[in-house]
């Protein structure tokens, strides 16, 4: 009973906020006849109608989607290779940080002209967009992890000569995990808004597409259902990122347990 | 002069550390030969430079003069036949594997198979008295427990020369008391030699066949001392021994003398 009891009210928190905002915009769009402020009834309409459908789903939904998830996970990939060397090697992190510095400091929406003329208007440059802002946090994160290991660990590997691959898997990538995967977080949600923003030019499909065409047609409740079903995208990405990360980071989170008490 | 019949021999062992006011000093001059079985515990007084002696003998740290042979060769990586354990056994152990995993990492790293592997480290928890913990992490054994599983690991990695930086410093004192037991148990069970280092006095004489008082930094060894206790020791019994009394009063003054910056008192 207490357990069910519990679970009603971490649902009833979880929920609430989200509850009241919408009650509160449609009390105010009440009557409303305001093009830009549609009711939040009118919206959900918009939502179904245009998410749901069958086209609009396999041509703009599912590509969105299917990029973003490539482009994350190419800069998951590229970051923690890429982080795992540089972090290893010294001389080449006293090389390449300040360079890394720079690249990170350049917002990737600059970057789509040129990348537009480079490598065209199609997935590739849509995917390079993604690539080119989301790739940092997990990049810069692993240098970070990998570099500042425990000294007593890492003896402890060298005295029984752990080394090679099996130092990378069983020492150097558990031990800089948790600072991965605080740079994947980042990542993630990068990648979410380089994704709507790889699609707002010289593009004919895409969520991002979508939004933009919605605003320029005056269709203002299509529109405001696109940036709801962003948004519900972010928190179901978010949802399995906190899975992953429970899964992946168990120990950590179990030895602070048991360091707090 | 060389001893033919040594296992690990230190020869003129020397460190120095650049600091921004010039170098500084940490061992002056440290010579010592271990036989093989045989069980040497090194004491000094505290910052006289034990575990940088320890991480030049267990090829970690380069000495900037002399050096370390063990099986004749001189040691200049960590030597496979070389097992160390730390004093921080909360950070020498790796907390995203198991018990289990822990002790059976360096086996794999040597290419040991998945089953000998098993029953290595079967053996190896069997005997620190583990058994039941293999597939706990280490972070939910307590303090003294993790040090078992660092020894396990030692243990299952069947060394020659089993190394130990202060390895009790930070248990309570009957934890402390049980490991104690279990290296003199280990040491005779594997036969194999021991090099220990403490700042305890009391540990030095009960644990060791032959204590080494090093000085004070720039450190040199102060005295060779044999401990004639008997081989079976007991924690009650042979600390009420006179002649372990005797022993500990004796490495006690060493060690007042070496704070003091004098040589080895007759």
């Amino acid at each position: 009973m207490t357990a069910v009891r519990r679970y009603a009210v971490s649902a009833a928190f979880a929920v609430g906020l989200p509850v009241l905002l919408v009650l509160g915009w449609a009390v105010v769009t009440q009557g409303s006849t305001n093009l830009y402020l549609p009711s939040p009834v009118r919206v959900g309409q918009a939502f179904v109608d245009t998410w749901l459908d069958p086209t609009t789903l396999t041509r703009d939904v599912l590509p969105s989607l299917g990029r973003f998830a490539v482009g994350v996970l190419i800069s998951i990939v590229v970051g923690v290779v890429a982080g795992t060397v540089i972090g290893s090697t010294p001389w080449l992190r006293a090389l390449l940080e300040p360079m890394l510095e720079f690249f990170r400091a350049i917002p990737p929406v600059v970057l789509v002209p040129v990348l537009m003329l480079l490598m065209g208007i199609g997935d590739g440059m849509k995917l390079a967009v993604i690539v080119s802002g989301s790739v940092w946090p997990v990049l810069l994160n692993t240098v970070e992890g990998v570099r500042a290991m425990d000294p007593v660990l890492a003896d402890t590997s060298r005295s029984y000569r752990i080394r090679g691959a099996l130092a990378y898997r069983f020492f150097v990538l558990p031990a800089a995990s948790p600072q991965i995967m605080a740079g994947v977080r980042l990542t993630l949600s990068i990648g979410l808004i380089l994704m709507v923003i790889s699609e707002m030019f010289a593009s004919s499909s895409g969520l991002g597409y979508q939004i933009v065409f919605f605003q320029r047609q005056y269709m203002i409740a299509e529109m405001w259902s696109g940036t709801v079903l962003l948004g519900l995208v972010g928190v179901v990405v978010a949802a399995v990122f906190h899975l992953v990360e429970r899964r992946v980071l168990h120990w950590h989170h179990g030895s602070r347990e048991v360091e707090r008490g | 002069m060389a001893d033919r019949t040594a296992l690990l021999s230190v020869r003129d062992l020397r460190k120095t550390y650049p600091s921004a006011t010039g170098p500084v000093e940490a061992i002056g001059s440290v010579g010592f030969d271990v036989r093989p079985g045989e069980l040497v515990c090194i004491v000094g007084p505290s910052g006289c430079g034990k575990t940088t002696l320890l991480k030049c003998i267990s090829g970690l740290l380069p000495p900037s003069a002399g050096e370390v042979t063990l099986d004749g060769a001189v040691v200049t990586a960590p030597p496979r036949t070389m097992a160390v354990v730390f004093q921080e056994y909360g950070r020498s152990l790796y907390p995203w594997l198991t018990v289990g995993d822990n002790v059976a990492l360096p086996l794999r790293a040597r290419g040991v198979g998945r089953a000998e592997r098993q029953r290595a480290v079967e053996h190896a928890l069997e005997e620190v008295g583990l058994a039941q913990a293999a597939r706990k992490y280490p972070w939910q054994l307590s303090g003294g427990m993790q040090q078992r599983v660092a020894i396990a690991r030692a243990v299952a990695y069947r060394p020659e020369v089993l190394v130990m930086d202060e390895p009790f410093a930070a248990v309570d004192a009957q934890t402390r008391a049980d490991l104690e037991d279990l290296v003199r148990r280990v040491w005779k069970d594997l036969g194999v030699t021991v090099l220990f280092v403490t700042h305890d006095i009391d540990e030095s004489v009960y644990l060791g066949e032959r204590v080494l008082v090093l000085s004070a930094s720039p450190t040199v060894v102060q005295e060779d001392l044999a401990i004639d206790l008997p081989a079976e020791r007991d924690q009650l019994t042979t600390r009420a021994l006179p002649r372990f009394t005797e022993l500990r009063t004796h490495v006690y003054e060493q060690i007042q003398a070496a704070k003091r910056g004098e040589a080895a008192v007759r």
